[in-house]
C-alpha cells in the first residue's frame, strides 16, 4: 500500500470527485426518497446513510466525500514524505510501464516536492473544511459539480507537482486550470468576466508552456524530465538554440500561470470575485504549485548551470522580481477591498520567490522553497481570515471592519498571526523566509531586491496595521475626546456579545495559523529536508 | 564557570504563562490580580536565584531552539544582564501595585487585557535581557513593540490612534528597516553564531567602513533607545494609562533600546574592534546632540508626562554616549544609569500618575501648591527629581559620576561640559515643579478637597523613591555587576 503512495495521492481525489458527480445526478429525482442504490460510496469507514435527511443528503455526502479524499492525499503525502527522508527520491512507474525513454507516465517524488506536496493537500483538506458553511449559498445549490471541480483543481496541482513526465504536467495543469475557471466563475456578478479574462490569459501561458515542451521533444526525443536532462547532458545540447528557446518559452508559460509582475492582470478579480471557498483553495495552491513547476524545469529538467548560464537572464529576471515587488506592494497600499488588497500581495509575493530562485545561490533557493510552503500556508490564513471577516460582517471594504477584537476573538486572534506572518515577525514562518531571500540577496549582491523585500515588509507592516487599528479601535466619535475616561463609548458596549463565525469555518484558520508557527519553528529540520535534495543537484554556493 | 540551566527560560516563561490565569479569572479582579503578583514575585526570585552564580563570574547557558545548524534562539545569561533583569522583574513588582491602584482608582476598561499584555511585555523583556546571540535579541525586541503596542493604546480614543501609530512606526520602521538587514548581513558574513562575547562576534571579520555601516545600522535600528532623530515615538507613546508609561517607558522598552545598542557595541564589535575603527564618535556626537536638546525641549513641555518623556530622553541618551566612549568608567556607568534612572524615573512617572489619578490635572501650570495635599507623594517626586539630576543622597548621582569620569578618561572634554549641562538642564525642569509644590500657595479652589491617591499607588511611589535612596549607600548589586561586565568587556584589550 506504502509503495503505492504517489498513485494513491493522486487517485483518491479523482476516484472521489467521479462519486461527487455522480451524487449529483440524482438531483431531479430526490422527490421521491430513493432507495439506497447499492453503488452508494462508503469512503474513509463512513458509512453512508440515506434514509435520514433526504434535502440535505447529497450536500453532505459530497462534503465528507471530498474531505475523505483529501484526507487520504494527505495521509500519502505524508507517507511519501517520511518514505523520501529514510531512503530518498521515490521513481514511480505507473502500471509498471518502466520504459527509459518516456513511454511510461512517471511520477517522481524527491524532497523538495514531497513538501509541496504536503502543503497542497494539507491546504485543500483545510479549505474544504471551511467550505461546508459556504458551498451552498455560494454556488446557489450547485453543490456536486462545485465539489467535483473542486476535487479535480486539488488532484491537478497535486499532479503537477507530483509527475516527473514534462507532457503529463501540461495535461496535469489543464485539469487544475480548467476546473480552476469553472470555480472561478461560479462567484458574485462579476465572476464570469473573471473567469472569462482567466481562462483567455490562462490558456496563453498553458500553450507557451505546451509550446516549449514541443521543441524539447524534437531535441531530445523525450518527455521524461529525468530523460530529457540526461540527453541533454550526454548530446552537449545546452549550448542548443532549440533548447534554450524551449526553456524559455516553458518559462514564459509558467510566469503567466504564477502572476509573475507583470503578466499578473488575471489574479487579482479572478480571486476577488470567485466564491470564497475557491480562493481559499487557489489563491494559495495555484501560484505556489506554478513557482514549484518554474524551480523544478531549472533545477531537475534543465539543470541549474543551464538555467544560470546558458541563458542570461539571472539578473533580468531579479530586477523584474524587485520591480514586480515594490510596485505590487504599492498597488496593495491603494486597495480599499480586502480581498483586492490580499490578491495583490500574492503577487508581491510570487515576485519574493521568483527573484530568490533566480539568485542562483543557495541560500536564495532555500529560501524561495522554503517560501512556496510558508506562503501557501499563510496565504490560505489570509484568504480564510478575510472571508470569515467578510462573511459575518457582510463587508468587503477594510474600513468596515471595525470593532472585531471584541467580537470575534478567535479569528482576530488568527488573523492577527498571520498578518505577523505576513510582514515577517519572528518566530512565525513568514520571517524565516524572509531571512533566507535577504541572505541569499546580499550574498548574490542584489541589492535592490533586499530593498524590495524590506520595503515590501514595511508596507505589509502599514496594511495589516490599518487593519488591526480597525479592529481594535472601533468606531471613534466624531469630535476630539481629549482623554481617555471620555470614551465612554467602551463601557457601553462592554455588554456586547462575541458573535464568532461557525466553528467549521474558524476551526481551519485557527490551524493554519498554528501551521505557521509550526513551520517557523521547525525551521531547521525543513531546510534540512530541502537541503537534501539541493546539494544532490550541486548548486553553486554551497551548503551552510 | 559556564553552568547550564532552564532557569532563564522559566524567567522568561513565569509572567507569560501567568497570561492563563489573569484570562482565566477575567471576572474576579481580585484573583486576577493575585495572580500577576504571584508571576511577578516567581519572576523576580528566579532571577535573584541566578544572581550568585553570576556574581560569581559565571554564566547560566540555555539554548532553546536550534533555527538553523549555527543559528540558534539562546539564552545566556550574564552580569549585564542579570543586572537589566533584576531592575526589570523587581520593579514590575511595585508596578503591579501601582497599576492595581492606578486602573482601579480611575476605573479603566478592559483592565484583562491591559494586565495580560502587561505580563507578555515582561517576558519579552527578560527576553533580551538573557538573549545569547543577535538573533535572540531581535526576536524579543520585536515580541516587546506588538506586545505592548494594546497598552500604549489603551484608550482606544484618537489620541491613542495617532500615538500608537506614531508608536508602531518608528519602533518597526527601523528594526525591519535598519537592523534586520544589518543582522542578517552580520550573519552572512560571519555564517557563525553572532553570540555576544567581550571580544566582539563581529571583530576583525568585516572592513572598517562596513563596520561603521553597521553599527549606524543597528544603533539606530534598535530606536528604543530613543536616539534623535528616532525619538519621537516615546512622547507620543505617553497617552498610554501612567503605569505603562511608568514601566514601560521609564524602565522596560527605552532600557531595552539601550540595552540592545550597548550589547552591539560590547558584544557584537567588542569594545576593542570599536576603538580601532573609531567610528564609536558618530554615535558619540548624536548622543550628546540628543542630551541637550532633548533637555532643552523638556524645559518647554507643560504637560509632566510630556516632560518626563523628553527627559527620558535625554537620559537614555547619556546611557548611549557613555558606552560609545568606550572607556572602562563610562561603559560602568552606563550600566549603573541603567539602574538607577530607572528607579529615579518610574518614580517620577508614578507621581505623574498619582496627581492625575487625584486631581485629574496633567498640566504642570495646574500643579502649583500640591504639597501640602500630597505631601508623600510630592516627597517622592522630589527625591526621583534627585536623582535624575544627580544629586546627592539619590543613586543618581554614583552613576552621573562614573559616566562624567568616562568623559576624563576618554579625553572627551566636550563630552563631559555636555554632561555637565544636562544635569543643570535637568535641575531646570524639575525643581521649578517642586518648588510650586510647596512653596506657592494654590491658586485652585479645588484644591482642598484633594487627598493622596489610592493607597496602592502612594505605596508603591514610596518603595521605589525609597529604593532610590537606598542605592545611593548601597549600589549592589548594580555595581558589582556593572563593574564584572566592563571587566570582561576590556578583559581581551588587555590581554593583547
Amino acid at each position: 500500500m506504502a509503495d503505492h503512495a504517489p498513485a494513491i495521492l493522486l487517485i483518491a481525489p479523482l476516484f472521489a470527485a467521479i462519486l461527487v458527480s455522480l451524487a449529483g445526478i440524482r438531483r431531479p429525482a430526490r422527490r421521491r426518497i430513493p432507495a439506497a442504490p447499492s453503488d452508494e460510496p462508503t469512503i474513509g469507514g463512513k458509512p453512508f446513510e440515506s434514509s435520514e435527511f433526504p434535502q440535505f443528503k447529497e450536500d453532505k455526502v459530497c462534503f465528507m466525500l471530498t474531505l475523505a479524499a483529501l484526507t487520504v492525499s494527505l495521509v500519502a503525502a505524508l507517507t511519501m514524505l517520511g518514505q523520501v527522508i529514510e531512503g530518498g527520491a521515490i521513481r514511480y512507474f505507473v502500471g509498471n510501464w518502466s520504459a527509459p525513454l518516456g513511454i511510461g507516465i512517471e511520477l517522481r517524488v524527491d524532497h523538495i516536492n514531497a513538501l509541496v506536496l504536503v502543503m497542497i493537500s494539507t491546504v485543500a483538506l483545510l479549505a474544504a473544511f471551511y467550505s461546508h458553511h459556504r458551498v451552498e449559498e455560494e454556488t446557489s445549490g450547485r453543490t456536486s459539480q462545485y465539489y467535483t471541480m473542486f476535487l479535480l483543481c486539488a488532484m491537478g496541482l497535486m499532479g503537477m507537482t507530483v509527475t516527473g513526465d514534462a507532457f503529463n504536467l501540461y495535461v496535469l495543469l489543464e485539469v487544475a486550470a480548467l476546473s480552476g475557471y469553472a470555480l472561478v466563475a461560479m462567484g458574485d456578478k462579476r465572476a464570469s468576466v473573471a473567469a472569462f479574462n482567466y481562462i483567455i490569459i490562462g490558456t496563453i501561458g498553458a500553450s507557451f508552456y505546451l509550446l516549449g515542451v514541443g521543441y524539447l521533444y524534437i531535441k531530445t526525443g523525450s518527455l521524461n524530465m529525468i530523460g530529457i536532462r540526461e540527453i541533454i547532458a550526454e548530446q552537449g545540447l545546452a549550448e542548443s538554440k532549440t533548447i534554450q528557446v524551449a526553456f524559455i518559452l516553458i518559462l514564459v508559460g509558467v510566469f503567466i500561470k504564477m502572476a509573475f509582475f507583470p503578466l499578473y492582470a488575471w489574479l487579482p478579480n479572478a480571486y476577488t470575485h470567485a466564491p470564497s471557498t475557491s480562493a481559499c483553495l487557489m489563491a494559495p495552491l495555484v501560484t505556489k504549485v506554478s513557482i514549484y513547476i518554474m524551480v523544478r524545469m531549472m533545477l531537475t529538467v534543465f539543470g541549474p548551470s543551464f538555467a544560470f548560464d546558458a541563458i542570461g537572464w539571472g539578473d533580468a529576471v531579479v530586477l523584474l522580481a524587485a520591480i514586480g515587488i515594490i510596485a505590487s506592494s504599492l498597488i496593495a497600499l491603494a486597495q480599499t477591498e480586502l480581498k483586492k488588497m490580499l490578491c495583490f500581495l500574492v503577487v508581491a509575493e510570487v515576485g519574493y520567490m521568483v527573484g530568490g530562485a533566480w539568485l542562483a545561490n543557495h541560500h536564495g533557493m532555500v529560501g524561495a522553497i522554503y517560501h512556496i510552503l510558508s506562503d501557501g500556508l499563510m496565504t490560505l490564513c489570509m484568504f480564510l481570515g478575510a472571508s470569515i471577516l467578510l462573511f459575518k460582517t457582510r463587508q468587503t471594504s477594510i474600513s468596515g471592519l471595525v470593532d472585531l477584537y471584541r467580537k470575534m476573538p478567535l479569528t482576530m486572534a488568527a488573523f492577527t498571526l498571520g498578518m505577523l506572518s505576513m510582514i515577517g515577525v519572528p518566530p512565525t514562518c513568514g520571517f524565516f523566509s524572509k531571512y533566507f531571500l535577504i541572505r541569499g540577496g546580499i550574498e548574490a549582491g542584489q541589492w535592490l531586491y533586499v530593498v524590495a523585500l524590506l520595503f515590501s515588509s514595511l508596507v505589509n507592516a502599514i496594511l495589516f496595521f490599518r487593519i488591526i487599528e480597525k479592529a481594535f479601535f472601533g468606531e471613534l466619535p466624531a469630535a476630539e475626546t481629549g482623554h481617555g475616561h471620555a470614551a465612554q463609548g467602551h463601557h457601553k458596549d462592554e455588554a456586547s456579545v462575541i458573535d464568532e463565525a461557525p466553528l467549521s469555518m474558524v476551526a481551519p484558520l485557527a490551524i493554519a495559523a498554528v501551521g505557521l508557527l509550526f513551520i517557523g519553528l521547525n525551521t531547521r529540520e525543513i531546510v534540512t529536508v530541502i537541503e537534501q535534495t539541493l546539494n544532490v543537484l550541486a548548486l553553486t554556493g554551497g551548503g551552510g | 564557570m559556564d553552568s547550564h540551566s532552564l532557569k532563564p527560560i522559566l524567567a522568561c516563561a513565569a509572567s507569560l504563562l501567568a497570561v492563563i490565569p489573569i484570562v482565566a479569572f477575567r471576572r474576579r479582579p481580585n484573583l486576577r490580580e493575585a495572580s500577576t503578583f504571584i508571576a511577578a514575585v516567581v519572576k523576580f526570585g528566579i532571577v535573584l536565584s541566578m544572581l550568585p552564580v553570576v556574581l560569581a563570574g559565571g554564566t547560566i547557558n540555555c539554548t532553546v531552539w536550534e533555527v538553523l545548524p549555527n543559528v540558534s534562539i539562546a539564552f545566556r545569561v550574564d552580569s549585564f544582564g542579570m543586572l537589566f533583569a533584576l531592575v526589570a522583574s523587581s520593579l514590575w513588582i511595585v508596578t503591579t501595585l501601582y497599576a492595581i491602584g492606578y486602573m482601579r482608582g480611575l476605573k479603566e476598561h478592559s483592565q484583562t487585557r491591559f494586565f495580560a499584555f502587561f505580563a507578555i511585555a515582561l517576558s519579552a523583556t527578560l527576553g533580551v535581557a538573557f538573549s545569547a546571540n543577535l538573533l535572540t535579541m531581535y526576536v524579543f525586541y520585536e515580541i516587546l513593540s506588538l506586545s505592548t503596542y494594546p497598552l500604549v493604546t489603551h484608550h482606544q480614543d484618537r489620541e491613542a490612534r495617532s500615538g500608537g501609530r506614531t508608536y508602531l512606526t518608528y519602533l518597526l520602521g527601523t528594526s525591519v528597516g535598519f537592523a534586520l538587514p544589518a543582522m542578517i548581513y552580520c550573519y552572512t558574513r560571519t555564517g557563525g553564531d553572532m553570540a555576544f562575547s567581550g571580544a566582539g562576534a563581529l571583530a576583525g571579520q568585516v572592513e572598517p567602513g562596513v563596520a561603521g555601516i553597521l553599527l549606524l545600522l543597528l544603533v539606530f535600528g534598535f530606536s528604543k533607545g530613543g536616539l534623535m532623530p528616532f525619538h519621537s515615538w516615546l512622547p507620543g507613546a505617553m497617552v498610554a494609562p501612567t503605569p505603562v508609561s511608568a514601566l514601560l517607558h521609564a524602565v522596560a522598552v527605552v532600557k531595552v533600546g539601550v540595552f540592545c545598542i550597548f550589547r552591539v557595541f560590547t558584544g557584537v564589535f567588542g569594545v576593542g574592534f570599536l576603538q580601532e575603527i573609531g567610528v564609536a564618535n558618530i554615535i558619540s556626537f548624536v548622543a550628546a546632540f540628543t542630551v541637550v536638546v532633548s533637555s532643552l525641549i523638556a524645559l518647554s513641555q507643560d504637560s509632566l508626562k510630556r516632560r518626563l518623556a523628553f527627559s527620558t530622553i535625554g537620559q537614555l541618551a547619556y546611557i548611549t554616549l557613555g558606552v560609545s566612549l568606550l572607556a572602562p568608567k563610562g561603559v560602568t556607568g552606563s550600566q549603573m544609569h541603567i539602574a538607577m534612572h530607572a528607579f529615579g524615573k518610574i518614580t517620577l512617572f508614578f507621581c505623574a500618575g498619582a496627581i492625575f489619578e487625584a486631581t485629574g490635572k496633567k498640566y504642570i501650570s495646574e500643579m502649583v501648591g500640591l504639597g501640602k495635599r500630597m505631601p508623600l507623594t510630592m516627597a517622592a517626586f522630589t527625591i526621583g527629581a534627585m536623582s535624575v539630576v544627580g544629586l546627592p543622597l539619590a543613586g543618581g548621582l554614583l552613576s552621573k559620576f562614573y559616566l562624567v569620569m568616562g568623559t576624563v578618561e576618554a579625553r572627551q572634554f566636550g563630552m563631559t561640559a555636555v554632561y555637565l549641562l544636562s544635569s543643570l538642564l535637568n535641575a531646570c525642569y524639575f525643581f521649578p515643579i517642586v518648588f510650586n509644590a510647596f512653596f506657592r500657595k494654590p491658586e485652585n479652589p479645588d484644591f482642598k478637597e484633594v487627598k493622596e491617591a489610592h493607597p496602592c499607588c502612594v505605596a508603591a511611589l514610596c518603595v521605589t523613591a525609597v529604593c532610590s535612596v537606598l542605592l545611593f549607600f548601597c549600589p549592589d548589586p548594580f555595581f558589582s555587576l556593572a563593574s564584572l561586565t566592563t571587566e570582561n568587556s576590556f578583559a581581551p584589550i588587555v590581554g593583547d
